[in-house]
């Protein structure tokens, strides 16, 4: 049963402090499977929204121009409590966002959740974003539930029969398990699949109505009786005897577990502290009483509250006036507010116990991914990131004088959502802000004229490159500007699996080098460099290979300087460089600081390694992305032709029935304007999606005419570059 | 040929009668202020008293454009270089004169008085007790150098005098902190134990010496730029009885 407005919030209250009563969750689907109807009609069972509503109000896609594509972007967080058995249960649930431009937020909503609701679509099966989103859960030891929706589609439009009915979902179960076989093989005796076991349901969100095994055995209905109310067009009546959150939540409730089972086994998976610590220990036990060990999983900006960290509290009691240190800031900021959500809204509380998502006010420090502590310790790994922000908008303020306002407001979207980026071109005085494809910066300057109320003016999207070296060279000299300085270079490429996991562990220098060394060595680097990494940047870093130099220390600074200005901006057209291994080897330095400071070095290692990387082969890398299309077969030469205009790579055909799915893989340059072009080449009848699939390099054809391309927008010399502007 | 020419300590009184003549006989004559301070120099002043067009180079024009800007023009002109101090003390002047010798150039320096020299009579110790000096450089994102500090203590160590130069711009109480910063990390005490002595001005009308511990040194009031910084190693009676007499140092030092 339900419980509806002030008296909801008492029970939430209540729950907080009820661990084993409380069940974190999030729901993951390929898009337009169903998520938002079925978050909506949840939300309906709860009380939170009314259920005449429900299947129409899609309550969380409360965003504008979610609602007008009807796909969800922006995680929202709702807690709902829900009747089982007699039992009042506290049931926190982090909407995920459907579409794959939006990865970032998938995985970190899933890192503060212990169970999945996973729906899949009874006609179209598992999709490509499934396994994606999937897969992310699987990684961070999020249990699965399955739900299968639209099943009234299957009946009403494929006219299948009872039986054939009964295949075909048999059929979706087994595609889904085979996905978490190959993914997770521990758990899968245990998670896998299995509608005897009760872990997954069937139903029709947009109706309503849903049935598993216990709602079977509850109310004798069965796929037959299903069947007929489908066929008769009486799912009103079966929504009353079978309603949709009833039998979603009872799964939720006996097959996900609650905070105290679930971070035994994930704290380690998810923490790469030390398990036997004290803080480890508290995690692990989910112990109210420890200390406050907090992860950040999103950033919202409040007009009235300021920045709300919303996120999982897996370790003590978080209540007001707390102080947290920010991990990566070595500050420490006070608790303005602790709240709960319901809904949309943010319910203050006294005091949050560890096991819930908890919302907290007063962390401005915090940005998405921090970890909030009371001790200082080791920080939940850096979110794993499987896209990177390569598509970029100049921005301009209409009016000069709003340009203070956009500076703020691009700051601001920028700590909401970490797939953001926001550079100040200085050459030009622009706001360059980067995301993750076309749809999600049209997004982002929609935000900025309507939300925020600042006219202005976007350049069309262009696509970011990367520098990178083919070839191992050195040693090359850099020598200061007044002769007393030099530094030798050698470099070499860095190999795809060590970028990779710097890219998606987000691997950083911090204090802890021989967790740094252990990361790197794990990813193929040689220990003798690996340990003596000073500086990882934009997937490239630095090794400095040299023994017992006098004063280097105290130039250190200057030379890291050096390298990151190169790494941000590389010799061919200063796109930033990627997968640059640069070795300082040996350096002879003035004695004086006078002589050895900044206007002295940072030239010196600059223009030593901008040689370097020249000599060592330099070439651009272009961003790909993998497009999953599904067509009718008859649209097929035209999809095809299509992307075969863009550069693309049919990597996969599958037939089913009359319908193509097909997987290709396309430079995102081409991609621009890809959404207008497949509309029209196939009557829109095209369901695609895209992800980011790392950089690949660019065709040796092209590569000067994209080189010039990219020194043109920038006003430099129309020159492919030459070691001698850099060294004498 | 190119000529090095030393402008000498203070104002532009202080260069020699042969270096007034090598400018008067120059083609080009040049100067650059960014390795020596320009103290009571005023670059309109000097052109009024040399009576020749001074150029004033940029620290690019020596460091990288040295060929072009200048030593293209010694291959068949009399260049003048003129800048503070010694004509040599800086050391990016010898490398200008290796790249002019490589070039089949003739050269000549012009000396004059630089800090290095005076700074013994000015205080009243005594030359030849002088160990290595260092410069003290405004830090760098909060990195210190060390080289100032660890220069001090080797010397002492030996006796020796250290004559600190500042950065360009640097006054003395700027240096000290610096400096102080240092002994504290390093948790020693070779500054808060030393005698040391600030020189405002040297080769002035009104220079300032001043000799006194670390606290008082700190919140002297020196005035105008240049400043440089001694730290005496130990004392002959007589360098014990100038300090006290030329630089109003404490009666018990
Ligand atoms: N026939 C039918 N349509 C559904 C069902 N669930 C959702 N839909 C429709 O499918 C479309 C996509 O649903 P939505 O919840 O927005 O999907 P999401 O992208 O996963 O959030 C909408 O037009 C829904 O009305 C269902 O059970 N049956």
């Amino acid at each position: 049963m339900a419980t509806r407005g002030k008296k909801a919030v008492e029970k939430v209250k209540l729950l907080m402090d009820k661990t084993e009563r409380i069940r974190n969750i999030g729901i993951i689907a390929h898009i337009d499977h169903g998520k938002t109807t079925l978050t909506d009609n949840l939300l309906a069972g709860a009380g939170i929204i009314s259920k005449e509503l429900a299947g129409e109000q899609l309550f969380t896609d409360f965003y504008y121009l979610e609602q007008e594509r009807g796909i969800t972007i922006f995680a929202a967080n709702a807690s709902m409590v829900y009747d089982y058995k007699g039992q009042d249960y506290l049931i926190n649930l982090i909407d995920t966002p459907g579409h794959v431009d939006f990865g970032g937020d998938v995985t970190r909503a899933l890192r503060a959740v212990d169970g999945a609701v996973v729906v899949v679509d009874a006609v179209e099966g598992a999709m490509p974003q499934t396994e994606t989103v999937l897969r992310q859960a699987m990684k961070e030891y999020v249990k699965p539930v399955l739900v299968i929706n639209k099943v009234d589609r299957m009946i009403n439009e494929l006219k299948v029969d009872a039986q054939a009915m009964q295949i075909r979902l048999g059929k979706i179960i087994d595609k889904v398990n085979e996905l978490i076989r190959g993914m997770k093989k521990d758990k899968y005796e245990e998670w896998k699949f299995d509608a005897a076991k009760g872990n997954v349901a069937f139903g029709s969100a947009l109706y309503n109505w849903a049935v598993s095994i216990q709602t079977m055995k509850k109310t004798g209905i069965g796929f037959k009786d299903v069947y007929e109310y489908c066929n008769q067009e009486n799912m009103k009546e079966l929504a009353v005897k079978c309603p949709a959150y009833e039998a979603v939540l009872d799964m939720v409730i006996e097959h996900l577990p609650n905070p105290l089972e679930a971070q035994k086994y994930r704290v380690p998976v998810i923490w790469r502290g030390d398990d036997e610590s004290e803080i480890g220990k508290s995690m692990a036990r989910c112990n109210r009483d420890g200390d406050v060990a907090f992860m950040v999983t999103s950033i919202d900006v409040d007009p009235h509250a300021g920045e709300v960290a919303t996120g999982r509290l897996f370790s003590g009691s978080v209540e007001k006036g707390k102080e947290l240190f920010v991990s990566g800031t070595y500050k420490k900021d006070r608790v303005q507010q602790v709240g709960i959500f319901i809904g949309e809204e943010r319910v203050e509380v006294d005091k949050i116990p560890s096991g819930n998502i908890a919302a907290l006010v007063g962390m401005k420090d915090a940005i998405v991914g921090s970890t909030l502590s009371t001790v200082e310790m080791v920080p939940f790994e850096s979110i794993k990131h499987y896209s990177e922000p390569v598509v970029t908008v100049a921005v301009e303020a209409k009016s000069t004088k709003d340009l203070p306002h956009l500076i703020d407001v691009l700051r601001k979207l920028a700590k909401e959502d970490p797939m953001i980026r926001v550079e100040i071109n200085e050459e030009t005085g622009e706001h360059l802000v980067s995301g993750m494809g076309e749809l999600h910066l049209e997004i982002i300057t929609y935000r900025i004229e309507h939300d925020e109320g600042v006219p202005i003016i976007a350049s069309p999207p262009i696509v970011v490159y990367r520098e990178t070296v083919e070839e191992k060279v050195g040693p090359v000299e850099g020598k200061s500007p007044n002769r007393h300085n030099k530094f030798y270079f050698e470099l070499e490429p860095l190999g795809a699996e060590v970028v990779e996991k710097i890219k998606t562990e987000g691997i950083t220098v911090g204090k802890d080098k021989v967790l740094l060394r252990d990361k790197l060595i794990e990813a193929g680097m040689r220990k003798e460099e690996a340990k003596n990494v000073v500086n990882i940047i934009e997937g490239n870093v630095l090794v400095d290979m040299t023994k017992g130099i006098q004063y280097l220390r105290e130039t250190m600074e200057l030379i890291q300087e050096g390298f990151e200005d190169v790494m941000l901006k590389g010799p061919l057209a200063r796109e930033k460089c990627r997968g640059v291994k640069v070795k300082l080897v040996d350096v002879k330095l003035h004695e004086d600081s006078i002589h050895r400071g900044p206007a002295q070095v940072i030239p010196a290692v600059r223009n030593g390694i901008l040689a370097a990387i020249l000599l060592a082969k330099a070439t651009f890398l272009e961003p790909v992305q993998d497009v999953f299309i599904s067509i009718p077969q008859n649209l097929l030469g035209n999809v095809t032709r299509e992307l075969q205009g863009r550069r693309g790579q049919i990597l996969d055909i599958k037939t089913e029935g009359d319908m193509v799915s097909l997987k290709a893989e396309t430079p995102v340059a081409e991609m621009l304007g890809f959404a207008g072009d497949i509309r029209s080449a196939t009557e829109g009848r095209a369901l695609w999606s895209t992800e980011f699939a790392g950089f690949k390099p660019i065709p040796q054809t092209l590569f000067g005419e994209k080189v010039m391309e990219v020194r043109k927008r920038k006003g430099m010399k129309l020159e492919m570059p030459n070691v001698s502007d850099f060294v004498s | 040929m190119l000529t090095f020419v030393g402008l000498g300590l203070y104002d532009e009184k202080d260069i020699t009668l042969k270096g007034l003549e090598a400018i008067r006989t120059a083609d080009v004559v040049y100067a650059e202020f960014y390795t020596s301070p320009l103290g009571g120099k005023r670059v309109e002043k000097m052109e009024e008293v040399y009576g020749r067009k001074i150029f004033i180079l940029q620290r690019s024009d020596i460091e990288e454009h040295a060929e072009k800007v200048i030593l293209e023009h010694a291959k068949n002109q009399n260049v003048v270089l003129l800048c503070g101090g010694d004509a040599m003390i800086a050391t990016t002047h010898v490398d200008l004169r290796l790249r002019a010798i490589d070039m089949g150039i003739e050269t000549r320096i012009i000396h004059a008085p630089s800090i290095s020299s005076a700074v013994a009579g000015v205080c009243g110790l005594q030359n030849y007790k002088f160990g290595k000096s260092a410069t003290v450089s405004p830090p760098y994102k909060e990195v210190i150098s060390e080289v100032p500090y660890e220069t001090i203590r080797a010397n002492k160590e030996r006796g020796l005098h250290t004559l600190l130069y500042l950065d360009i711009s640097m006054r003395i109480h700027e240096a000290l902190v610096l400096l102080e910063a240092v002994e504290e990390k390093k948790g020693e005490e070779v500054l808060k134990k030393s005698l040391i002595v600030g020189i405002a001005r040297a080769g002035s009308d009104k220079p300032i010496v001043k000799a006194d511990y670390l606290p008082v040194l700190k919140n002297y009031e020196f005035g105008e730029l240049p400043h440089v910084l001694v730290l005496p190693g130990e004392l002959h009676f007589l360098e014990r009885e100038a300090l006290i007499k030329i630089a109003q140092a404490p009666e018990d030092i």
